[in-house]
């Protein structure tokens, strides 16, 4: 099974001398497509900077980072940008949509840049939005939408393009519970779909969704917990009796 | 859980054979009962007046319907609040006031241990409640419901036990008690 994300004894300090910090201190982890992978820790113990380095936003002090088989710290600045741009999907807490665009725009953007053609761009925007369950907001501005809506948009513009993996940093932040679910579920069904999904959250309930979540602390893997099979979750319920 | 009042509500809908509410219990609440407590507790409701077993058809199987007796015993039951005190101990509160007590006991290790399989269990229940129906499934759905609360509850519980164990540490008198607190767990884990 070919891993889309590869985490490979990953290592990284931020400042020096009194001030060092180790976020990470040696990470391994593999995400296949078609997974969903839970990360859950304490403020500090490393999960954002995690997401980081698999997004290329930030490169390992050692180690290394393989999207699609590419090592990430091979890579010329101009073909990181790339594989940030094409491979990578990004839901962030704060959603950056940008107000002056509309929804399908906002989505068409990573497109557009990347060099699609505008139409087609426009295209696949729109099919994200119809994925994501909100299609008939495609000319609306964000300021126009609710909480939720928007980060609807903000998920279909990490989707769009047929994005192989999907980075999600507290992406039900700011939604109340059911807005929260839904957006959940969409997450789960794009990996159902053959997207890698990594999720950083502190939220038990929406990490449940993960086929494994990953705990760490002072920025080592702990433990993780494992989904079984439809079979284990009813014996689990057998032992509650 | 009341056996008793599970089989009244059943009856309050129609009257059904015994084979019948405990199939219809476990569709519902996910809960499984062993034929003998059905029996026992059918012929229980009926000595007391509650049910009344009709027709005693083929095969020995009888057919029981709530009385006015039994009806009122179950608007009773609904309209009573559960109480804390009729609950079960809590097994693991009860484990962790012993272990920050006891010596050689790695509380972060047994909190750790004790998250990853809530969480593990809290996967098991998203998953079933994403294979089930919202209408046809919604007593069962319900339950599930119930159980997802309280998993998550308890995986807060654990965060914010291990938050105070952390303070209590840092503000004991350096001595054996006050070991410092250590990363919990195997070290390394990967698939």
């Amino acid at each position: 099974m070919s891993a889309v994300l590869e985490l490979r004894a990953v290592t990284r300090q931020h400042g020096a001398g009194e001030g060092l910090v180790h976020a990470l201190r040696g990470v391994s982890l593999q995400v296949a497509a078609g997974e969903l992978v839970a990360v859950m820790g304490p403020s500090g113990s490393g999960k954002s900077t995690l997401l980081h380095l698999a997004g290329g936003l930030e490169a390992p002090t050692s180690g290394e980072v393989l999207v699609e088989g590419t090592a990430l710290s091979g890579l010329s600045r101009k073909r990181l940008a790339q594989v940030r741009r094409r491979a990578v999907g990004y839901v962030f807490q704060d959603l950056n949509l940008v107000p002056a665009l509309t929804a399908a725009e906002n989505v068409a953007l990573p497109r557009e840049l990347d060099g699609a053609g505008a139409r087609a761009a426009r295209r696949e925007a729109v099919e994200a939005l119809t994925e994501v369950g909100i299609a008939e907001l495609a000319d609306r501005f964000p300021d126009d939408m609710s909480g939720g809506q928007q980060q609807r948009v903000a998920i279909a513009r990490a989707l769009v393009g047929d994005r192989r993996l999907v980075l999600a940093d507290e992406p039900t932040g700011a939604l109340d519970s059911e807005t929260g679910e839904a957006v959940m579920a969409l997450l789960r069904a794009r990996c159902d779909a053959g997207a890698a999904g990594v999720l950083v959250t502190h939220d038990a309930r929406h990490a449940a969704w993960a086929d494994r979540v990953v705990f760490l602390r002072d920025g080592r893997v702990v433990d993780e917990s494992v989904y079984r099979s439809p079979e284990a979750a009813l014996g689990t319920l057998g032992s509650l009796r | 859980m009341s056996v008793r009042h599970g089989l009244l509500a059943l009856l309050s809908e129609r009257p059904r054979h015994g084979y019948e509410l405990r199939a219809e219990f476990e569709r519902r609440t996910g809960s499984a009962l062993n034929v003998g407590q059905v029996y026992t507790t059918l012929s229980r409701l009926e000595r007391d007046g509650a049910v009344v077993g009709t027709g005693d058809g083929e095969e020995g199987r009888s057919t029981y319907a709530l009385t006015p007796a039994g009806a009122e015993e179950l608007h009773d039951w609904f309209t009573t609040p559960v109480t804390r005190e009729s609950r079960p101990r809590d097994e693991l509160a009860i484990k962790l006031a012993l272990a920050v007590g006891a010596p050689e006991v790695d509380v972060p290790a047994v909190l750790q241990a004790q998250r990853t399989d809530s969480l593990r269990a809290l996967q098991d229940y998203t998953r079933l409640k994403a294979r089930a129906d919202a209408v046809d499934d919604l007593a069962w759905l319900l339950v599930l419901d119930a159980l997802v609360f309280q998993t998550e509850a308890e995986v807060r519980w654990l965060d914010h036990c291990e938050a105070r164990l952390v303070r209590a540490r840092a503000a004991a008198p350096p001595g054996p008690a006050a070991a410092p607190v250590r990363a919990p767990g195997r070290e390394g884990v990967r698939r």
